[in-house]
């Protein structure tokens, strides 16, 4: 972006620019908006299903909008009470696992960026080990099986507590504030807690905010741990794992998305009002939309993040 | 748990060396409060990382899970020596290979080209929305994401209707995409550069913000065009970086990730979407053959090891950033 700047600032006169850069750059445009409807598309298409009469749907030809408009499809997914339950157990996840990965990994980055902790290399060296290596899928499943936590809320949270890259974010980003901060903090007699409460905490927002979205995108997409040890209690299951049966139901019929058994059963009252084509749909853009809605405001905070992470380490 | 182990393991040395150890005390009892922040963290690590481990030995195990761990069979390699000679693994490695090496190489290509482009575009605003919404798929779950590839790629989904309309398929001989088992790496590698194009981009743009403007205006001076500048400016000013995580990625070759090809997969293309992962979670879940599947995992992780270790060194040796 800043090589875009000092370009600017020279004030090229655009007569200058022979035939070939103009063909170069229209085409480049042209490049970036054929992206743009790639990647857009099929949401917008997927929108239009969910907003458009089930039945109609069926008929096929659905494109950028919908031919019968109907909120029907919501209005099912917010009165069936499996989904409407997981999507709360969704949010009090996403909302407690990112408050608790947030906390912690600022406390430990915190006493990791203090130059003179004798412990600091200990445990530095025994977080970064661990990118290099895991238990593996059994191992760790025996081992959240041995501690009692299958069946419980709990196996959401306490795994993921803390991550390496989370740390090592925001532990550059402590590093990186002026010394003197810290310094007349000290002089001023606040001890560890005051100065990582009072001082630290807030100076790192930006950082935070970061480390707030991994986690909560992290937490929001999560479906495997639900399937691996809640798969049994359906009082645990989360949205995206509701969608990701539905998904593999229709997986193994036909690979179209045709009539399945278990819409087919919930919906038997009020007969043929959605289809597993519209509440696939639905649920696609419930599950989609919170993360479309934060994500482009953090957009300034994470690019920073990911480049001290990927560049500097 | 650390202040416990320490003192009773190194009694000699701290005899030897009263000083140091007496200091180190002293330290960390100064220190009581940055202690207490981050004691807690490294107990929950070795708990949640480390002791995971000990589930290895079950790899050398003829493991019955009603036996204690004293009273189980030890068997050696076996179950490893099985791995070796089993058709069906010999192909998940085949597939994991194949299926890294795809997402390795369309995924630096597509990213680096994007990087490039992107970095051409001077209406700012323009070049905000376009990296906006490039990094969209990046946040959706693999879930979300593979339903709408499902749903794109289906008989009466988008590609089949633009065959049928640019008339390369006749209507009534739509494709079933993902029910051709040739046709599944493609898929995944095509799903997977729309899904992380954007958000890739990110480390080469920063890195493409570093290289000296003079060299710009030293290119325009000796007559070279936008693309010639691009291609002789930019792309080596970047090339340090393109390096280094070529090299790191290479340490992942055997992690070809999971949720893409267990939701993608089907009975039709599981001979070419199922890796070592699917094959872990299909004998240890599912069929509760636990040394199997853990020797699988163990392998994976092993070897991964090993090339993580070579290539984060390679990347050190070459005085560049490095994993951490």
């Amino acid at each position: 972006m800043e090589t875009a700047a000092v370009h600017k600032k020279k004030r090229k006169p655009p007569i200058s620019s022979s035939t070939g850069d103009r063909l170069f750059v229209i085409c480049n445009y042209c490049f970036m908006i054929a992206l743009m409807i790639v990647t857009l598309y099929p949401f917008v298409n997927v929108l239009a299903v969910s907003l458009n009469n089930a039945q109609d749907s069926i008929k096929g030809g659905i494109y950028l909008l919908p031919r019968e408009w109907t909120l029907a499809n919501y209005n099912y997914i917010l009165r069936e009470a499996t989904i409407f339950h997981a999507t709360f157990i969704s949010v009090l996840r996403t909302v407690i696992g990112t408050v608790v990965t947030v906390f912690c990994s600022a406390m430990l980055a915190y006493t990791l960026s203090r130059q003179d902790y004798v412990l600091r290399k200990f445990i530095t060296v025994a977080f970064i080990m661990t990118m290099y290596f895991n238990g593996g899928l059994i191992p760790n499943y025996l081992l959240i099986r041995d501690m009692g936590l299958v069946g419980s809320f709990w196996v959401y949270i306490l795994p993921g507590i803390i991550g390496v890259f989370n740390l090592i974010i925001i532990r550059s980003f402590i590093e990186n504030l002026p010394e003197s901060i810290i310094e007349s903090a000290k002089i001023d007699g606040a001890g560890d807690y005051r100065t990582f409460f009072s001082i630290i905490l807030p100076l790192t927002v930006p950082v935070l905010a970061t480390v707030a979205l991994f986690s909560g995108v992290f937490q929001w997409n999560s479906w495997f741990d639900v399937f691996l040890y809640n798969s049994s209690d359906a009082s645990l299951s989360t949205l995206q794992y509701e969608l990701q049966k539905i998904l593999q139901n229709s997986n193994t019929t036909t690979g179209t998305s045709s009539l399945d058994g278990m819409i087919q059963g919930a919906t038997g009252g009020q007969q043929n009002a959605v289809t597993p084509m519209s509440v696939r749909a639905t649920m696609t853009i419930v599950a989609s939309v919170p993360i479309i809605m934060v994500y482009p405001f953090l957009q300034k905070y994470f690019v920073k993040g990911m480049m001290v992470g990927g560049v500097k380490g | 748990m650390d202040k416990n182990t320490v003192p009773a393991l190194s009694r000699p040395a701290a005899d030897k060396e009263p000083g140091r150890m007496r200091l180190f005390f002293k330290k960390l009892g100064q220190q009581r409060a940055l202690a207490v922040m981050s004691v807690p963290f490294l107990i929950w690590l070795f708990v949640f990382k480390y002791l995971p481990l000990w589930g290895w030995s079950i790899a050398f195990q003829d493991y019955k899970p009603a036996r204690k761990f004293m009273e189980q069979t030890w068997i050696g390699f076996e179950h490893f020596k099985f791995l070796f000679g089993d058709d069906r693994f010999l192909r998940v490695l085949r597939n994991t290979l194949a299926m890294s090496s795809i997402n390795l190489f369309f995924g630096f290509v597509t990213a680096i080209t994007l990087a490039l482009l992107l970095n051409e575009i001077r209406n700012i605003a323009f070049k905000r929305v376009v990296q906006t919404v490039s990094y969209l798929p990046h946040f959706i779950s693999w879930v979300v994401a593979a339903s709408i590839i499902q749903t794109t790629l289906s008989p009466d989904g988008t590609i089949n209707q633009l065959l049928v309309g640019l008339g390369f398929l006749d209507r009534g001989n739509e494709i079933l995409f993902l029910g051709i088992p040739e046709y599944f790496w493609t898929i995944f590698g095509a799903s997977s550069v729309w899904k992380d194009i954007g958000w890739n981009t990110i480390v080469y743009l920063a890195a493409m913000t570093t290289i000296d403007p003079t060299q710009y205006e030293a290119a325009e001076i000796d007559g070279a065009n936008r693309f010639k500048k691009m291609i002789y400016v930019t792309l080596p000013g970047i090339k340090s970086v393109v390096i280094v995580l070529l090299i790191m990625n290479i340490g992942y070759l055997l992690e070809s990730g999971f949720e893409p090809q267990y939701l993608l997969g089907n009975g039709m293309n599981v001979d070419y979407s199922e890796n070592i992962d699917i094959f872990v979670l299909k004998y240890g879940i599912a069929q509760s053959n636990f040394s199997l599947s853990i020797a699988a995992g163990m392998f994976k992780t092993v070897v991964s090891f090993i090339l993580l270790f070579m290539a984060n060194n390679a990347a050190k040796r070459m005085g560049e950033a490095r994993l951490y």
